[in-house]
C-alpha cells in the first residue's frame, strides 16, 4: 500500500485523472459522444414525430412525376419528369447565376477598386459614389429595382420590342437573341480551342524553365491568346462559318425560336454582380494599398518597367491580402442568389424548396437537401480559393 | 420569414416530446384566451386588413365565429398572415390553431401533410385574366403566352395540366407572394394572370386600371376552399366544422344577426335547438350551450357574411352562384343540428 502510494505521487507521474493529456482526451471523447447523441436523438425524435403526426417522410417522392413547368431550364424539362429532375434543373440554375455572378462581380470589382485609386479625380470620385451607393442599399431592394424599376421602362407590347437588325429583340418578356446551331465541321474549331489551352500550359512551363536557366524572357501571354483564340477563329473562317443561326420569330404572344434570356435571370444577375462588386472593389483597394510604396521604388531602382512592377511586385503581394476576404464575398454571392424567389427566377429555393416542398409537403427532407446543396457549393468554393491562396502565399525559404 | 417558419417546424418536430402535439387544441385555446387564426397576406373579401388594421373577410368570419362559439366574444382572435408556401408548415408546427386561408381541399393535402380539412366555406374554380387589348376570347387561344402564378398552390399544377391537356405551350413566371404576382402581371411581365376566380375578382380591385382586364369564361378546375386543422384532434375539427354548419343552418332557418334575439322565442324546434333554448348541442362540442346564438349574433349567418365580404354590393362583386344554399340550387348543405 505504502509503496504504491509512493509511486503514484512520485514527481513527473501524476495520477491519470490529473494528467493533462488523458484529461484532454477524456473531455474530447465526452464532447464527441454528446454531439453524436444529440444528432441521433433529434433524428429519431423527428422521425417519430413525423410518423405520429401522419406526415409523409422518406425520399421516395424524388421519383414521382412533378406536373409543373419551369420557366428556365438548361437541361431538358417537361411536366412529366420527376421531382428529382426538377431538383437537378433548379440546382443548375442556382449554379449558373452564382458562377456568372462571381465572374462579373470580380471583373467589375477589380476595375472599380483600381479606379478608386486613380489619380484622375473624376474617375476616383465616380468609383467612390458607385461603391458607397450599392454597398449600402439592401440587396433585396436592389433586386426589386432591377426587376420592377428597369422592367417597367422596356416596351410592353412584343410588337414594339427594341429591334436590333431583326436579329435580337428586347421587351418586358426578356431578351431574344439568335441561337447558334453547330454544323458538323464545327468540331474542328472546338478541338483547336482546347488544343490551344493545352499548348499554352506547356508553353508557359517551357518559358519559365528557359527564363530560369538563361534569363531570356518569352511573351507567354500574347502567344497563348493567339493559340487559344486566334487559331480557332482562323479555322472558323477557313471552314466557311460552319454555324447556323436560329433567329427568333414573332408569334401571337411572343417570340419563338432562338435563345431567350428571361428578365428574372438578368435582373438577379445584375443585382448580385453590382452589389457584390462594390464590396470586392473595397477589398481590391485595401489589397493594393497594403503593398508599401517602398516596394515600387525598390522595383524601379532595380530597373523594372512600370507594368512589370505591377505584375511581378505589386499584384502578387496584394493578392495575398485580397484572396481570403474575396472568398467570403464569393460565398455571400452564392448564398444571396437564394433571394431569386422574390422575383420568380427558378432557382433551388423557388423550385425545390418552394413548389416541390408545397406539392409534396415533405419540408424536412426538402430543406435538408437544399441546405446540403448550398453547403456543398460553399465548401467547394472555399476549397478552391484556399488552394489558390496557398499557391500564391509567401514562400519562405 | 419563411425560413424562420420552416426552421420552427423543424425544431418543433425535432424536440417536441412525444404526445405534446396531440393535446386538445380546445384546452390550449381556452387557456391562452384567443384563437390563433392563419389567414392570407391580404386577399380582399377573404382575409384582408382594413385601414384600421382590423381583419375582415369570409375566411376571417370562420375564426370570429369560432371565438364567438368558444368565448362568447368574436373579437378574441389573433391573426397570422401566411403566404401560400408557409401556411401548412405554420399549422403543422402549432403556430396557428386553424387555417381558413382560401385553401383547396385535395387528397395529398388531406393525407400526406398530417392535416385534416373540415368542411367547405367557398366553392371556387380556377380562371384566367388577360388584358382586353389582347383580343383573346378563350383560354385555348393562349398558346405561347407568359402566365404569372403564385407558388405552392393547386393553381400552379392545374395550369400545367390545362395546357398539357390542350396540347398548347406556355411560359410560367412563378412568384412567392400574391402581391408580387399581381405587380408583375400589372407591370406587363405576363399576358395572363391565373388563380381562383374569386381571387381574380379580388386582386383586380388592386390593379392600376381594373377596367383594362377581362376574366376569360373557362373554369379549368374545382377549387373547394375550406378551413384546415391538424390531424388527430377530432374535437377541434368538430368545432370548426359545426361553426360553419351553424352559420349555414341559421341562414336556412331564416335566423340572422338582427332577429336572433327574437328567434329565441320561436316555436320551431330546429331554431330552438340551434340557439340552445332546447337540448344540449353545445355541451356535445365542449362549448357553452349558447354557442350558435353567439355566432349568429356577433358574426351573422353565412348569407350575411357572404354579402358583407364578397357579395354583389362589395367591390369584389361575386354573384352567389354555387355557393347558394342547397334549397336555392347551390352546393351549401349544412348537416342537421340535432
Amino acid at each position: 500500500m505504502a509503496a504504491e502510494a509512493d509511486i503514484g505521487q512520485a514527481p513527473g507521474k501524476p495520477p491519470i485523472w490529473n494528467d493533462p493529456r488523458y484529461r484532454a482526451l477524456f473531455f474530447q471523447v465526452v464532447v464527441l459522444g454528446g454531439i453524436i447523441f444529440f444528432f441521433v436523438y433529434i433524428t429519431n425524435n423527428t422521425l417519430a414525430n413525423l410518423e405520429r403526426q401522419g406526415i409523409a417522410s422518406g425520399f421516395g417522392f424524388l421519383s414521382r412525376t412533378a406536373g409543373f413547368d419551369i420557366s428556365m431550364h438548361l437541361i431538358d424539362w417537361d411536366e412529366e419528369m420527376t421531382y428529382g429532375r426538377a431538383f437537378t434543373v433548379s440546382v443548375i440554375n442556382t449554379l449558373l447565376v452564382s458562377f456568372l455572378g462571381i465572374v462579373f462581380a470580380t471583373l467589375l470589382g477589380f476595375v472599380m477598386g483600381v479606379a478608386r485609386l486613380s489619380r484622375n479625380w473624376l474617375i476616383a470620385k465616380l468609383s467612390a459614389v458607385y461603391i458607397e451607393t450599392f454597398r449600402n442599399i439592401p440587396l433585396l431592394l436592389q433586386i426589386f429595382f432591377w426587376y420592377f424599376g428597369v422592367l417597367r421602362n422596356l416596351p410592353e407590347s412584343v410588337r414594339e420590342s427594341v429591334n436590333v437588325f431583326d436579329l435580337a429583340f428586347l421587351n418586358r418578356r426578356g431578351l431574344f437573341v439568335p441561337s447558334p446551331q453547330a454544323e458538323p465541321a464545327f468540331w474542328v474549331v472546338i478541338v483547336l480551342f482546347f488544343g490551344g489551352i493545352v499548348a499554352s500550359i506547356f508553353l508557359a512551363r517551357w518559358a519559365k524553365q528557359r527564363q530560369e536557366a538563361t534569363g531570356q524572357y518569352f511573351p507567354v501571354l500574347s502567344t497563348s491568346a493567339g493559340l487559344i483564340l486566334g487559331v480557332p477563329i482562323l479555322a472558323f473562317i477557313v471552314l466557311g462559318f460552319p454555324i447556323n443561326w436560329d433567329v427568333p420569330e414573332l408569334g401571337r404572344f411572343n417570340f419563338s425560336g432562338g435563345a431567350e434570356l428571361i428578365p428574372e435571370f438578368v435582373a438577379l444577375l445584375l443585382a448580385l454582380s453590382v452589389y457584390t462588386a462594390s464590396f470586392i472593389a473595397e477589398i481590391v483597394r485595401a489589397g493594393i494599398l497594403s503593398v508599401s510604396h517602398g516596394q515600387t521604388e525598390a522595383a524601379f531602382a532595380l530597373g523594372l518597367r512600370p507594368n512589370w512592377t505591377l505584375r511581378l511586385i505589386i499584384i502578387p503581394q496584394a493578392l495575398r491580402v485580397i484572396i481570403p476576404p474575396l472568398t467570403s464575398q464569393y460565398l455571400n454571392l452564392t448564398k444571396n442568389s437564394s433571394l431569386a424567389a422574390a422575383i420568380a427566377y427558378p432557382d433551388l429555393i423557388l423550385v425545390f424548396a418552394g413548389t416541390v416542398l408545397m406539392q409534396t409537403g415533405q419540408a424536412v427532407e426538402v430543406i435538408a437537401m437544399a441546405m446540403a446543396v448550398y453547403l456543398t457549393i460553399s465548401l467547394l468554393i472555399s476549397a478552391l480559393m484556399n488552394w489558390y491562396n496557398k499557391k500564391i502565399a509567401l514562400v519562405e525559404r | 420569414m419563411k425560413g424562420l417558419k420552416i426552421v420552427t417546424v423543424g425544431a418543433v418536430l425535432a424536440f417536441a416530446a412525444s404526445g405534446a402535439a396531440n393535446a386538445a387544441t380546445l384546452d390550449d385555446v381556452k387557456r391562452k384566451g384567443f384563437v390563433q387564426c392563419g389567414v392570407s397576406q391580404g386577399l380582399p373579401g377573404f382575409s384582408n386588413p382594413d385601414e384600421k388594421g382590423n381583419w375582415a373577410g369570409i375566411d376571417v368570419d370562420v375564426c370570429r365565429g369560432m371565438a364567438a362559439a368558444i368565448f362568447g366574444d368574436a373579437k378574441k382572435v389573433k391573426y397570422t398572415p401566411l403566404s401560400a408556401k408557409e401556411r401548412f408548415t405554420a399549422l403543422q408546427s402549432g403556430e396557428v390553431d386553424v387555417l381558413p386561408r382560401n385553401t383547396t381541399w385535395t387528397l395529398v393535402r388531406d393525407t400526406a401533410l398530417g392535416l385534416d380539412f373540415t368542411t367547405i366555406n367557398f366553392y371556387d374554380g380556377q380562371g384566367f385574366m388577360v388584358r382586353k387589348a389582347l383580343g383573346v376570347k378563350a383560354a385555348t387561344e393562349l398558346d405561347g403566352a407568359s402566365v404569372c402564378v403564385q407558388i405552392g398552390t393547386t393553381t400552379e399544377l392545374n395550369l400545367s395540366d390545362f395546357f398539357r391537356a390542350n396540347n398548347i405551350s406556355f411560359k410560367p413566371v412563378v412568384f412567392e407572394k400574391a402581391d408580387e404576382v399581381v405587380a408583375a402581371y400589372d407591370a406587363g411581365r405576363c399576358d395572363v394572370y391565373t388563380t381562383d376566380r374569386s381571387g381574380l375578382a379580388a386582386q383586380r380591385t388592386k390593379m392600376k386600371n381594373p377596367d383594362e382586364h377581362l376574366v376569360l369564361p373557362e373554369v379549368i378546375s374545382k377549387e373547394p376552399l375550406g378551413p384546415v386543422v391538424r390531424h388527430g384532434d377530432n374535437n377541434w375539427g368538430d368545432i370548426v366544422r359545426w361553426t360553419l354548419y351553424a352559420m349555414l343552418e341559421a341562414e336556412e332557418l331564416g335566423v340572422d344577426s338582427k332577429n336572433v334575439d327574437k328567434m329565441k322565442d320561436s316555436k320551431n324546434p330546429n331554431i330552438r335547438r340551434l340557439l340552445g333554448v332546447e337540448g344540449e348541442m353545445g355541451k356535445n362540442l365542449g362549448l357553452p350551450n349558447d354557442w350558435a346564438f353567439n355566432i349568429v349574433k356577433q358574426v351573422g349567418n353565412y348569407g350575411e357574411s357572404y354579402e358583407r365580404n364578397v357579395g354583389p354590393n362589395t367591390p369584389i362583386a361575386l354573384a352567389r352562384g354555387v355557393n347558394k344554399l342547397w334549397k336555392d340550387g347551390g352546393l351549401m348543405y349544412p348537416m342537421p343540428v340535432r
